[in-house]
Formats: C-alpha cells, structure tokens, sequence
C-alpha cells in the first residue's frame, strides 16, 4: 500500500473500531492491532509493533491508549496521535456516558438490581482468577524479593491503610534501583 | 472547582497505574471512593461489572461514569483527559528514549518492582469488594446470619469453573447476573 493511503480518516476509523470491539481492556488490543496495521495495511513492520507494545505496556496508562498514542504517532506525526486517542476513547466514552445516564433508573429496577448484586460475586471470582495467575507466576518464579514486595505491599495497604501512591512510587524506585544493582552486580534478584 | 478535583484524580489514577488491564482499579476506588465518596462501594462495584462487559480501558469507562454521575458532560470529558493525559506525554517521552537507547534498564527495573506491588493492589481491591458481596455494607463480621449464601455460593462455583476451563470474563459475570438474580428474587 503507498503512502497516501495513511489517510486521518482510515486511522480513526481502524482505531475506533479496534477500540469498539475489544472488551476488559488490557493486552488484548495488541494482536488485534498487529492483525490491522501489520498484516492487513502493511503500515508497520511487525519488529515496529512488538516496540510499540513494549513501551506502551512500560508506560502507566491504559494499554489500549497508550498503543494507539504510538501507532498514531509514527504514521502520521502529532495530529496522527491525537486522531489515534480520539479514535480509542470515543466508543467507551460514548457507551458509559448512555450507560451513566440511565443508571440511576437501572439501579432502582428491582429485577436489574438483582441481576446486578448476583453479577458482584461473579466479578469478585474474575478479580480472584487474575490475581492468583499473577500472583501464581510471581510464586512459581522463585525470587524472594518479589515475592516480599507482593506480602508486604498487601499488608502495607490492605492492613495498615497507607497511601496507594507511596506504596507505588516506593515499589517502582526499589525495582529500579535493585536491578541497576544486579546489572553491575551480575545477579538476578528481581 | 469540581472540574479540577476530577481532573487531577484522574490525572493521578493515569498516571500510577501501571501494567495494564486491572490494574488501574485499585487506584479508582482509592481516590473515587475512599478519597472522595463520589461513588459508593456498591456502585463503584456496579462500574466494574459494566467495565467488564462493555469494550474499553477500566480508566476510561471510570472517568467517562463518574465524571457524568458527579458533573454531567463536561465532568466526563475533563476526566478522560486527565486519565490521558500521563499517558501522552510518558508514552511520547518513552519512544523517543528507546529510539536513543534501545535497552532501558531503569524502567525494565521499575517494572519488575511494581508487578508484585500491583497484584497485592488488586488483591486488596478485590477483598473490600468480596466483603461487600458477601456481608453487605455494614461489612465483614463473624455471624453467619449475616453472611449472604447466595454470593459465596456464585463466587466459589464461578472461580472454580475460570480456574477450571479459562471461561471468558463476560460469559462469568452474565451468567452470573442471570442465576444470581434469580436467586435473590426468588428467595
């Protein structure tokens, strides 16, 4: 495909409907990315892409914003980025922005509300599921500093109710500052 | 002034939570609704539920409901780009260092620290939602009549069923909506 055919509008429509059609968010969007830009328009090399997600998931944010911000960007620049984040958020905006609105009449309906309390444990059981993989790796791993930082981060916040932020900013600067260690160091403890 | 107090919650919510996917959550309901009550535990709940079943980032579909709930339009859109805005700039600033550098050994290393941090986050975030669906709001006691049979029932079979057969995340919270809800109008 030439150049040209990088157009703003076939930009915003492929990350608007990438971003329509991708449901719980998270590492999902890159294959499904790499499917689009990759495969189907031949705009990135599939090496291009595998740098995107790796910055995009180093970065906080969501994944979904932060890969599009990217592929925006080396296609067509600043303007390409800004139509590649309008393109991701508008189908969550605009659903939760209906959804919110009618929420409160939703709420009060006696078959949606309990609809809604049966759906809470189901949830509680998805959130469990993904922290017992998460966890289960981190475990199976077996370097113990990881492991004390998953103990006490829990009991830091859980138990004795400090800052989210601290605890975030404190795990971050230890994790940089042990594997800049271990790199001198030659050694491996997280 | 409403505007700015969510303009920068979500500003701090994008910009500390890392790794994607659940991540965020612990954050949201620190500051919407232990920080600033703007949503209660159970609706905050409510909004992970529709966050699970409908398309998008937890941190978008967040910002757009509760910056509606608390302010309407405006409140929806100065949230979302709060909760982009880290985004933009870190993302940026990260690509242009890669293409100079190539190895971070720094943010590789900020990562690593922070992949255990986030799973005992959402592991707690996880927790005072269990309690609520299991003890109401009047919260965690030893007294077994307060304790709702229906919920531990619902969250042991589905948690056995993911851990089981990986079932998809949507077929897990409709179909537990779909018997759960029987239930409680039944009994």
């Amino acid at each position: 495909m030439d150049k040209n055919s990088k157009s703003y509008f076939t930009l915003f429509k492929s990350t608007f409907f990438l971003s329509a059609f991708t449901f719980g968010g998270g590492y999902v969007i890159v294959p499904m990315m790499k499917k689009k830009f990759v495969d189907e328009f031949g705009w990135l090399e599939e090496e291009e892409m595998l740098n995107i997600a790796a910055i995009a998931q180093s970065s906080p944010g969501a994944m979904a914003v932060n890969a599009s911000i990217l592929v925006g960007w080396r296609l067509l620049g600043l303007s390409g980025a800004l139509v590649a984040i309008l393109g991701t958020i508008l189908p969550p905006f605009i659903i939760l922005s209906a959804i919110s609105f009618f929420y409160a009449a939703f709420r009060d309906n006696a078959v949606i509300s309990a609809a809604l309390k049966g759906m809470m444990a189901g949830v509680c059981a998805v959130i469990f599921d993904v922290v017992i993989t998460m966890g289960g790796r981190i475990v199976k791993a077996k370097k113990w500093l990881p492991i004390i930082i998953m103990v006490g981060a829990f009991i830091v916040y859980y138990v004795l109710r400090v800052n989210i932020i601290y605890i975030i900013v404190f795990c971050g600067t230890l994790g940089a500052l042990v594997s800049l260690y271990d790199k001198h160091a030659g050694k491996e403890h997280i | 002034m409403i505007y700015l107090q969510l303009f920068w919650s979500f500003l701090q919510i994008g910009l500390f939570s890392f790794g994607g996917g659940m991540a965020a959550m612990p954050l949201i309901q620190n500051q919407v609704v232990d920080i600033h009550g703007w949503l209660t535990l159970a609706e905050f709940t409510d909004l992970i539920t529709i966050s699970e079943m409908t398309p998008g980032p937890i941190a978008i579909n967040s910002a757009t409901f509760v910056g509606t709930q608390i302010a309407g339009f405006g409140g929806a859109l100065v949230s979302t780009l709060g909760s982009i805005l880290p985004s933009c700039i870190i993302v940026l600033s990260l690509a242009w260092l890669y293409s100079k550098y190539q190895e971070l050994v720094v943010i590789k290393g900020v990562l690593a620290g922070l992949r255990p941090t986030v799973v005992a986050l959402i592991l707690s975030a996880g927790l005072s939602i269990l309690v609520l669906a299991f003890w109401g709001s009047a919260g965690f006691t030893w007294n077994l009549a307060s304790l709702d049979f229906i919920a531990v029932a619902l969250f042991a079979g589905w948690l056995f069923l993911l851990r089981k057969f990986d079932l998809n995340p949507i077929v897990v919270i409709l179909g537990s909506g779909l018997i759960g809800g029987t239930c409680y109008l039944l009994f």
